[in-house]
């Protein structure tokens, strides 16, 4: 894994000194998070970084997981699901298996931290244990149009917490904590984000049969019906109307989650006929997903809902053009026309592609813009700074503070 | 000449850091907009009138100014929006009294245009209120002369350049920059600070601010 210095060659020194600075600011401080996992989603993946960063700035950071059985994974994968404002009837005893599992967590959890920062649902109970010390909840997911009586449940713990953080400014509601706006961010060291020779990426293309010749568009995700793979199909053919080109679909397998094997099915039925599309499941090949992303002419991101949506920073920060559907976190990328283009159908989708596939100077600056605005804004180093500000808060409740 | 001057106070370059912070207000209409400009903290008036600045530095000149941008590009009110892009904030030395050209911009343009008010935000479009929260940070960096300031301009972050600039003018409510004022007071030199001062920085990206005052400051050491 990249060492904190590694990454002032990408973001300048200057950025480095800053974050070093506020490092010193939180000597004495232990910072404690606590998630629902050590592998494997998003939340993981960036624990996995900041907590060793966060670390070599002289933050004292440890991490934590809670336990939980299958019938609470499955339950707070219905929460999710509800958060997202999906349909789906969340039954007392859900919430009764969720408590249960929260009281077992609730007594062999050591919260010690002066800082204690849960993330996401799964752990939300454990603020019950809240002493002297501060607590921050982090919600990863898009709630902008939640199920009422998931959310009103977890309102009775966010209350308790001493700030809460979103990823978008179209999550917060009114609530009687402090809220804060910070969004995720990518690794430009990680084998996702790193630069890659052009022979790997031709090894990649050879191995997939993807052909080099005709334009290649691309959307990186798990199949899942929020990120809209057989929309995405749709735009597709309705551009190769047009273009001759390749559409390729790659993203992890769903191992928890029975519902993306039905996905899956649907998409591989829908792609059965077309030699051009090609559905790759790419469970943790970080290297490969990076090579294709490389590859591509064209990045798609037509999610129906996203928590985030780092794709779209990945995709931006190779400087390539990305259509995206204006949801969740998406916006806050794309600043539609000058890094980028927004969407809101499959008749737009399609639109905006044979648009970039005809124009490609059009293109090359939207990919252009749009990596100088992840640069600035959705880079780890961004994120752990937001990080340390947001410690530094909770000890600072005015709007401008002299450290 | 002014490089041989050493200051009678050092200038000791500051970092300004920021984060976001959310209040859950939000307007999908243009009255709700004003209701709300009206009372929410200047904190708000400042991070949407700021912010632009700087997570766009590569986009600038663009309007800095989130009210207008949304004004134009979610309600379709493009005349509204170009009288709100061309407020001179440079006139303004608090932000109370920007809260107030702001609203009253609008206010005159709701009596002129009264269908204005039937424009609404479609789900997803609404205008979150976000506050801005500085955290102000002395660095290691102290000069005493324009040589010094010079070369310490050329690598101090742009957050710094910024925070000297703009907020320490308008937020925290000073006469003038905070470079203008050091180079006034503590070197004598009226001239060069009232050079410094006497552009308008909205019109700029912050690295062309940057290169901008080192190449006025090092034409002053060259006199």
């Amino acid at each position: 894994m990249a060492k904190i210095e590694e990454y002032t060659p990408l973001v300048g020194q200057a950025v480095m000194d800053d974050l070093r600075l506020l490092g010193e600011r939180l000597k004495g401080k232990v910072i404690q998070h606590i998630n629902s996992t050590p592998v494997g989603g998003g939340v993981a993946e960036i624990l996995n970084r900041m907590v060793p960063l966060l670390r070599e700035l002289q933050v004292d950071t440890k991490w934590d997981v809670i336990k939980g059985g299958e019938q609470f994974f499955e339950v707070t994968k219905k929460f999710h699901n509800s958060l997202h404002g999906r349909p789906g009837e969340v039954s007392q005893r859900d919430f009764d298996i969720f408590m249960d599992t929260s009281r077992e967590n609730i007594k062999d959890v050591n919260t010690y931290g002066d800082i204690v920062f849960v993330h996401d649902p799964q752990p939300i109970a454990l603020v019950q244990k809240k002493d002297s010390n501060k607590w921050l909840w982090r919600c990863h997911v898009d709630v902008s149009n939640p199920n009422e009586k998931v959310w009103n449940f977890l309102m009775n713990f966010i209350v308790q917490y001493d700030s809460a953080v979103f990823s978008a400014p179209s999550f917060s509601r009114k609530i009687p904590i402090r809220q804060f706006l910070i969004s995720p961010s990518i690794d430009p060291l990680s084998d996702k984000n790193k630069e890659l020779p052009q022979e790997k990426i031709d090894f990649v293309l050879r191995k997939y049969g993807i052909e080099k010749n005709k334009p290649i568009i691309t959307q990186i995700s798990r199949f899942d019906r929020l990120k809209d793979p057989v929309g995405v199909i749709d735009s597709y053919l309705q551009v190769k109307k047009y273009i001759d080109c390749q559409l390729i679909l790659a993203g992890g397998a769903a191992n928890d989650d029975p519902e993306g094997f039905q996905v899956l099915s649907e998409v591989r039925e829908k792609a059965k006929n077309d030699p051009d599309i090609h559905i790759l499941l790419l469970p943790q090949n970080d290297i490969e997903v990076n090579a294709l992303q490389r590859a591509s002419d064209v990045i798609l991101q037509k999610s129906i809902k996203e928590g985030f949506g780092l794709t779209v920073s990945e995709a931006l920060w190779k400087a390539k053009p990305v259509v995206a559907s204006n949801v969740g976190g998406i916006p806050l990328q794309i600043k539609h026309k000058y890094s980028g283009l927004l969407c809101h159908s499959v008749e737009g989708a399609s639109f905006a592609v044979k648009q970039l596939l005809s124009s490609p100077e059009y293109a090359r600056k939207l990919g252009e813009n749009g990596r100088e605005h992840v640069k600035n804004n959705f880079l780890i180093t961004r994120h752990l700074r937001d990080y340390m500000l947001l410690f530094l808060s909770l000890y600072h409740p005015e709007d401008v503070v002299n450290l | 000449m002014s490089e041989l001057t050493k200051a009678s106070q050092p200038f000791r370059f500051s970092t300004r850091l920021h984060l976001s912070e959310l209040t859950g207000l939000r307007a999908t209409t243009l009255g709700q907009l004003l209701d709300l400009i009206k009372e929410v903290p200047g904190a708000c008036i400042y991070h949407h009138t700021h912010r632009f600045l700087q997570q766009h530095q590569f986009l600038s000149p663009e309007p800095p100014n989130d009210f207008a941008y949304w004004i134009t590009g979610v309600l379709g009110e493009d005349e509204l929006g170009e009288r709100l892009v061309s407020i001179d904030i440079m006139q303004y030395s608090t932000i109370r009294q920007l809260r107030d050209k702001i609203a009253s911009t609008i206010e005159n343009y709701l009596k002129d245009n009264p269908l204005a008010k039937m424009r609404f935000a479609g789900t997803g479009e609404e205008f979150h209120f976000i506050k801005s929260v500085s955290f102000i940070i002395p660095t290691s960096y102290v000069v005493y002369d324009l040589k010094e300031f010079s070369q310490v301009l050329k690598k101090i972050t742009i957050e710094s350049i910024y925070f000297h600039i703009f907020e320490a003018r308008l937020r925290l409510e000073k006469p003038t920059n905070d470079f203008s004022y050091w180079i006034e007071n503590s070197l004598g030199d009226k001239e060069l600070a009232d050079r410094i001062s006497g552009f308008d920085p909205y019109t700029r990206t912050l690295e062309d601010l940057r290169n901008m005052i080192i190449r006025i400051v090092e034409k002053r050491i060259s006199v």
